[in-house]
């Protein structure tokens, strides 16, 4: 058999599998893309509408947070740790802030307790809202977005009123929050802790809340194509949920009811009556419906704060001058609205902490993409992906 | 002066350029109005203004301002695209969809070409827009555009099946493929046929949605998964093609729905030596209606999947379309 002869056989050979089976296509979803919340990277690869695997590829919008907390002062941190998951800012501050208290053992006012927890809440409820406003959109619907952001921009007016910055609130001091400047003339301040007028506003916000939560649920739930998308799609069963380290909403739609407000005691929820809300089947029906209780769960718990809030009192507890964490380390961590987030400190008794670990919980949410999205169709990517709701700053940090 | 206008239209060339000059003029016109119809629309649906500053009353000029501006931006054509084809995809959509105005009747004799196989033409044309679809997304060179090309060419074989079907039964009904006949015959039968034909009108509303790629058959765009789908490329003025394209579409489609199914430039109770001057307007009235809802669809309605939508043509509405084509026949047959 001479070399021509192989060769064409050889072609024939290819011509065969040419025929039989089709390229696939690798697709970059992203880092600039509408629906990947950012800076988010897959690569997927396709065949047409079928996506075989995909990678996540992350770090475009890595900023180092962990490195630079070791070369800040203790009371600057809060003002980094505000851009990990910036659409609850303020809930970042809460764990970072604990764990400091709790290394220098001291004893936070009862009434900024209070303060932190309300707060908490209507960052949840905030980062809530962009969720049932953003996932409808990556759906193809554009009103719900408009009619979620609107009672969004009500809570966010809130927040600022009371620290200063809608994103961004750097509100917390160890020890408590930070005072107001308070009304009066500059030498004689008294200090004011709340705007006037605030716990009235928050009450009549919650019960916006809640109706706009209502009109969502009949415009959204109430349609036969966002069931037809999301249920049964992109089905994450607890045991696997678990064993990525899914947290948060995400988890307990899986049906495991697991919420950190129960079990640590970061903030005193335990006066509070409120329900851990978990789904049946993990899937992305299940992800929108968990999260849309617990923006009510959270209007109920911020009705009862505001009712059992003391009328006064001190903020902030008595710590010293230059703040000296001594040397211990830690970690606490709290259930944010994306999930769990955790600070790990280490602390060699200076005025910065000797090395931060942060665990956030859109990274561990995130590692669970490869395995959900795993033959689904491109449509569904942007679905499931929708549903996990994370956001980047939270994942690269 | 009035023998001679009379006289010089009768000519052929003549004739032939006054009407191209007026299915010129009315494609932009009738494309900023709806796109406007929609700007405002949305923006009430969604609690917002919408356009305000431009023309200084309501944003009346917005789209003109648009049009301005796309008109004055570099013309992008990536370096991997298949150029020739890439260029003219564009003007394949647009011709698609103007040459769907010369079988609509405008009102009495008011249509530019009667002719008898009307409505076979109009369905005919209009998947020639799909093909121009197809080229774009081919020819960019972008993943996504091919995607979305593919989608196109997908949903255009599920839908003009369900869109053809839906007609026959007007066609039986009437006799004719003429749509001037067609209009003639609901006027002489006393009633539109949506009255009998609702199934064939609901059809043919469903699979003209999908004819159009708009929300919920908008997948060959879908924003949120392929970018911009086949359009992904396009800048400028042909970017501005594909735009009046869609709004002109979602005119001719309106305009072949109301002309089958809501009795055209008809209306019960109209004499028709009103009829030869208000039947324009009727139509409008009429395309508006269902532009509205196409609309008002828009901006209530996800997307739905591929799959999803392969199943609703094949399973749901070709069966009913030729369930409704048999009965007709029977029901024409029997009285």
């Amino acid at each position: 058999m001479d070399v021509g002869q192989d060769a064409i056989r050889h072609l024939s050979e290819v011509q065969v599998s040419v025929e039989l089976e089709t390229e696939d296509m690798t697709l970059n979803i992203g880092p600039q893309h509408p629906s990947t919340h950012g800076v988010l990277r897959l690569v997927a690869r396709v065949d047409g509408e079928r996506c075989y695997d995909v990678k996540p590829v992350i770090g475009y919008m890595h900023r180092g947070y962990e490195k630079l907390s070791e070369v800040r002062t203790y009371p600057q941190i809060t003002a980094l740790i505000n851009r990990i998951d910036w659409v609850s800012g303020y809930a970042n501050e809460i764990p970072f802030i604990v764990a400091a208290e709790k290394l220098m053992e001291v004893e936070v006012p009862e009434r900024a307790q209070f303060i932190r927890l309300i707060l908490t809440e209507m960052a949840r409820i905030s980062s809530h809202l962009i969720f049932m406003a953003s996932y409808p959109l990556e759906l193809g619907a554009a009103t719900p977005l408009f009619f979620a952001l609107r009672e969004r921009e009500r809570v966010l007016d809130l927040l600022e009123g009371v620290t200063g910055g809608r994103f961004h609130p750097n509100f917390n001091r160890i020890g408590g929050v930070k005072p107001n400047a308070g009304s009066g003339p500059t030498t004689r301040k008294t200090p004011q802790d709340l705007p006037a007028g605030f716990l009235e506003d928050t009450r009549d916000a919650m019960d916006h809340v809640l109706s706009v939560c209502d009109e969502i649920e009949t415009l959204v739930a109430g349609n036969e194509i966002i069931l037809a998308r999301t249920k049964g799609i992109g089905i994450l069963p607890p045991e696997v949920a678990a064993a990525y380290g899914v947290s948060g909403p995400n988890l307990r739609a899986s049906g495991v009811k697991f919420d950190l407000r129960k079990v640590e005691n970061y903030l005193p929820y335990d006066r509070f009556e409120f329900d851990v809300i978990v789904g049946e089947n993990g899937d992305c029906w299940d992800r929108w419906w968990v999260r849309l209780q617990e923006i009510r769960e959270a209007a109920k718990i911020i009705q009862q704060a505001i009712d059992g809030i003391p009328p006064s009192g001190p903020l902030q507890a008595k710590v010293p001058k230059i703040i000296k964490v001594p040397k211990g380390e830690t970690y606490v961590r709290a259930e944010n609205p994306k999930g769990e987030m955790g600070y790990y400190l280490v602390s060699d008794g200076g005025t910065g902490p000797y090395r931060l670990k942060i665990r956030s919980a859109s990274f561990s949410n995130l590692t669970i993409l490869p395995w959900i999205l795993e033959g689904v169709l491109v449509p569904d990517i942007i679905a499931v992906m929708g549903s996990l709701d994370f956001v980047l700053g939270d994942v690269d940090r | 002066m009035m023998q001679f206008v009379t006289d010089l239209f009768a000519n052929f060339w003549v004739s032939l350029g006054g009407k191209l000059l007026l299915v010129a003029t009315m494609v932009p016109v009738i494309g900023m109005i709806l796109g406007f119809a929609e700007m405002k629309l949305s923006a009430k649906m969604q609690s917002r203004v919408g356009p305000y500053f431009a023309g200084g009353r309501w944003g009346w000029a917005q789209l003109i301002a648009d049009g301005v501006k796309f008109f004055q931006k570099e013309d992008i054509i990536p370096d991997d695209a298949d150029k020739p084809v890439f260029k003219s995809a564009p003007i394949l959509v647009l011709v698609g969809t103007v040459a769907l105005f010369v079988v609509i009747p405008f009102g009495p004799g008011l249509i530019f070409n009667d002719l008898d196989v009307g409505i076979f033409y109009a369905l005919a044309i209009s998947s020639l827009s799909t093909i121009g679809v197809l080229m774009a997304g081919w020819s960019s060179a972008n993943k996504y555009s091919l995607m979305g090309g593919l989608r196109a060419a997908g949903q255009l074989i599920a839908y003009e099946l369900p869109l053809v079907l839906a007609v026959v039964g007007t066609v039986i009904m009437a006799g004719t493929m003429s749509m001037e006949g067609i209009v003639q015959a609901q006027i002489s039968a006393g009633y539109p046929y949506v009255i009998l034909q609702f199934v064939g009108f609901g059809i043919f509303m469903i699979a003209a949605l999908a004819e159009l790629t708009r929300i919920p058959f908008d997948m060959p765009i879908a924003e949120s998964e392929l970018v911009m789908g086949y359009v992904t490329e396009y800048s400028g003025f042909r970017f501005l093609f594909f735009f009046l394209a869609e709004f002109a579409n979602m005119f001719t489609m309106s305009a072949i729905a109301a002309t089958l199914f809501l009795g055209g430039y008809w209306l019960p109770g109209v004499p028709a030596d009103v009829l030869e001057f208000a039947g324009p307007a009727i139509l409008m009235g009429k395309v508006f209606l269902l532009a509205f809802v196409m609309i008002w669809f828009r901006w209530t309605f996800p997307r739905f999947r591929e799959d999803q939508l392969q199943t609703l043509a094949w399973k749901f509405l070709v069966p009913l379309a030729l369930l409704n084509i048999a009965v007709t026949a029977v029901l024409k047959v029997v009285f």
